[in-house]
């Protein structure tokens, strides 16, 4: 499929009016945005603006602390993602985490297929051998560990951890990517790799990432939302927030006068 | 758009499945505290009329007269008085045994962290925790009853009682020092104080209610034992504060209660002591530690 | 710096003694059990025969150590069930709250209830229900021991698989859960087999436990002094024929019977000790 510009800018996510609360305190305030196919859209914000809690919404991931109340509506594609069941929504939506976390009592080809073995799906040996090669590939780990696939994950590097985490969340082929901080915990070489990554995936997926560094927003996103305590300040292409912020507290964050 | 869900799909049995564990789950750990349930009201509703001021300062019946009692239809005479002074005696003389000497082990072995005669101590302490009951009340007869104070005693029941009770000590003295900032001990010590007093005037009180907590928590285990004090204190109808006699405890009056069948009357009251003392302390020493996190 | 030095050998000393408690141990329960050893040879540990008449006194070890055994394992596959459920309950389904504090503080309370009150329960709760659903010889029996042994070994079966499951890092399971797994999917994939080693240390503290409880045995067992020939009927452990035997003995019966103590301590030792070894591992 080629990509026309018109489908680039179609919306996959829609956010209409979400609110998150903890404990009855608001952490996200009333967001609404569309977020487009194919492309990479950042979330910014100084910390405790909300950006992780809004990201973790986008998969339900809320649902399980019993302290977390969610309002508002989101759709993917023009599905209500609340009338899903979480499970179902969530192989939709792949999620990549702060701290490299791969499952540490599996291998590095069991991390890779631990979606379809922890959803019961069955598949050929064929067709997993495949998935895990895929996947590996497509995070350009495979020539780094095809000689060590069975070994347990635990002993690569941080950069490499969480580029199995990345491959492990790509094995489904999920529509959206969720990043929360990809990067935080990692050294600057691993950090490029993993951006370097993340431009290239958005060809097949569409890719929110939650960063608190603005020159990784201003590299490799397309989109950019800014967040202050709560709302949804300012959204827009990334460059043009860079040039020109709208917003007297999007251009004193990224003039570096708060974060 | 190709789709990427076309596999076999499980998902309503999967979420049944869920459910169901977890009812599962839920069920089994209600099962699993009915018995501390089910035993306090037993307890409560057979012993509770026994308890009386005479069952706590008068001793144990003799058999006859229980009998005559129980024939009349009246409550059996007498209390509990001479186990629970033995009890009593034999409770306080075993932590004067282990308390110091689990304390200074347990400074000890967080003082020299990692050495070896540390880590053999704390292993061979940590064993010793494992130790049957009943083969302590074996050991102390060896010791005591056969060699100190030739006959059944209350110091020999004391001494398997002590030895029960200093691992435990010896563990959360430890733990509790490990919890001290390290810089308190060193401020101390760079005032140029003496080591043993910053151990008695720094590390102890600081780690206070640590420490209590371990004692509380070692004295209700010790209390309630009765299988090392068959083999060592034997028991005793009267009153005795002799600690080379036999002498009674509250669990071996209920031994005899149980195996007498006059008695029976007793143990249900008895017990009914024995564990509110224990549960008692537990729970006061948990609020200790509570308070300290 | 001299009363440092008295201070560091009091210390010193003080720890030494614990050691020579242990070794003391060790050397008085061998002495003891030296004219048994003596008289029986290694036979003592493989017969079958308690005979304590006298002039033809013949003492076996072997029918309480299967006593202990067949009570001790099926008392450990009674609690696996409830305790596993319950750690389950306390760590993971509702960790922090308040009807999981007061779980936890009622579970606790158990490991408080003296034995001679879990013997009194079962010798007069737990045996009449026994019978009544159609149990024979009167109630006693390995079953019904090991039933009050299960739970009275609950509370150390939690504890640490409880603490250890809690312990199971919360982004490997929202890894689990954010591929789509159900809760009873993240627990067996991930939470169980990251806890694993933890959970079996527990129950191998708790199967350390169960071998050595006196009292409560004593009271439900049935004390015969035969091997025992099935789970439903009685029998004798090791810990249950020295606190039924003792009173009355003396010469090679009471050296018989340190003998038995000594081969408990040093069980009991060893199974300690390999659970003690798993949790170092485990850190």
């Amino acid at each position: 499929m080629t990509n026309t510009i018109a489908e680039v800018k179609k919306p996959i996510l829609s956010l209409k009016d979400l609110s998150i609360a903890y404990d009855k305190k608001y952490a996200v305030k009333n967001v609404s945005v569309e977020i487009k196919k194919n492309t990479v859209t950042a979330i910014m914000g100084p910390s405790g603006c909300g950006k992780s809690t809004l990201l973790r919404a986008l998969n339900r991931m809320h649902e399980l602390y019993e302290n977390i109340s969610t309002e508002g509506e989101a759709f993917l594609n023009g599905k209500n993602i609340y009338d899903m069941s979480p499970i179902k929504l969530r192989r939709h939506m792949g999620m990549v985490f702060q701290r490299p976390n791969p499952f540490p009592t599996m291998s590095i080809y069991d991390n890779v297929i631990a979606g379809y073995k922890l959803n019961g799906i069955r598949t050929k040996k064929k067709e997993r051998d495949e998935i895990v090669e895929r996947s590996l590939r497509d995070v350009a780990l495979w020539d780094e560990v095809k000689d060590s696939l069975f070994k347990k994950g635990t002993f690569l590097s941080g950069g490499q951890q969480q580029r199995l985490c990345i491959a492990r969340a790509l094995a489904f082929s999920p529509e959206v990517i969720l990043m929360d901080e990809p990067t935080s915990a990692l050294d600057p070489v691993a950090t490029s790799k993993v951006e370097d990554l993340l431009v290239k995936l958005k060809e097949n997926y569409t890719i929110v990432l939650v960063t608190h560094n603005m020159s990784q927003a201003a590299r490799i996103s397309d989109y950019s939302l800014f967040m202050y305590l709560g709302e949804l300040v300012e959204y827009g292409k990334t460059k043009n927030m860079f040039t020109n912020p709208i917003d007297p507290r999007t251009e004193e964050y990224l003039t570096g006068k708060f974060g | 758009m190709k789709s990427t869900f076309a596999w076999k799909d499980h998902t309503s049995r999967r979420l049944l499945k869920d459910k169901a564990v977890l009812v599962g789950v839920v069920v089994l750990s209600l099962i699993t505290i009915s018995p501390i349930v089910l035993i306090i009201s037993k307890l409560v509703v057979e012993g509770y009329q026994q308890i009386s001021l005479d069952f706590l300062i008068e001793n144990t019946p003799d058999t006859f007269e229980a009998m005559t009692a129980v024939a009349n239809g009246e409550n059996i005479p007498g209390g509990i008085a001479n186990g629970i002074v033995g009890t009593l005696l034999m409770v306080v003389l075993a932590s004067a045994i282990a308390i110091p000497i689990g304390v200074l082990t347990g400074i000890y072995l967080y003082e020299n962290q990692g050495k070896f005669m540390a880590n053999l101590t704390r292993n061979i302490s940590d064993i010793l925790q494992g130790v049957p009951s009943i083969v302590l009340g074996l050991i102390s007869y060896l010791w005591v009853v056969k060699h100190i104070t030739n006959g059944f005693s209350a110091l020999a029941g004391s001494v398997s009682l002590a030895i029960m009770m200093l691992p435990m000590i010896v563990r959360s003295t430890e733990e509790t020092l490990k919890m001290i900032p390290q810089t308190l001990k060193e401020a101390a010590l760079a005032l140029g104080v003496p080591y043993h007093k910053v151990i008695l005037k720094v590390l102890v009180p600081t780690g206070f209610s640590g420490l209590s907590t371990g004692i509380l928590l070692g004295i209700s285990r010790i209390l309630g034992e009765t299988a090392p004090l068959l083999l060592t204190a034997l028991g005793s109808s009267i009153i005795n504060l002799d600690i080379t006699q036999p002498t009674s405890a509250v669990p071996l009056l209920i031994w005899e209660f149980y195996n007498d069948p006059n008695m029976i009357g007793l143990i249900w009251s008895s017990s009914l002591l024995l564990m509110a003392i224990v549960l008692i302390l537990n729970i006061v020493s948990k609020q200790i530690a509570g308070k300290r996190n | 710096m001299n009363s440092d030095k008295i201070t560091k050998t009091v210390l010193f000393s003080v720890s030494i003694l614990i050691l020579m408690l242990a070794a003391g141990m060790l050397y008085s329960l061998v002495g003891g059990a030296i004219p048994a050893f003596k008289e029986f040879g290694l036979k003592f540990i493989f017969s079958g025969e308690w005979n304590p008449t006298e002039g033809e006194e013949k003492y076996g070890a072997l029918p309480f150590i299967v006593g202990t055994l067949m009570t001790s394992f099926g008392a450990l596959i009674l609690c696996l069930p409830l305790s596993f459920s319950t750690s389950l309950f306390l760590g993971e389904y509702f960790r922090g709250t308040r009807v999981a504090r007061i779980l936890g503080l009622l579970v606790d309370l158990l490991a408080g209830i003296p034995s001679i009150v879990y013997g009194l329960w079962g010798f007069y709760v737990l045996r009449p229900a026994l019978i009544e659903i159609g149990f024979g010889g009167r109630g006693f029996g390995i079953f019904t021991a090991a039933l009050i042994l299960a739970v009275m070994i609950i509370p150390y079966a939690t504890s640490l698989s409880n603490e250890i499951i809690s312990m199971v890092p919360n982004d490997l399971k929202e890894a689990a859960y954010s591929l789509g797994a159900t809760r009873l999917e993240v627990i067996t994939s991930v939470t169980i087999p990251n806890a694993r080693s933890g959970i079996v240390a527990g129950y191998i503290l708790a199967f350390g436990r169960a071998l050595g409880e006196t009292m409560a045995v004593t009271m439900l067992i049935g004390n015969t002094n035969q091997i025992p020939t099935s789970f439903f009927g009685t029998g004798n452990t090791m810990a249950s024929v020295i606190a039924n035997q003792f009173g009355e003995a003396d010469g090679l019966k009471l050296s018989s019977l340190i003998a038995i103590g000594l081969l408990l301590f040093l069980i009991t030792g060893i199974i300690n000790a390999a659970g003690k070894l798993i949790i170092k591992k485990m850190n």
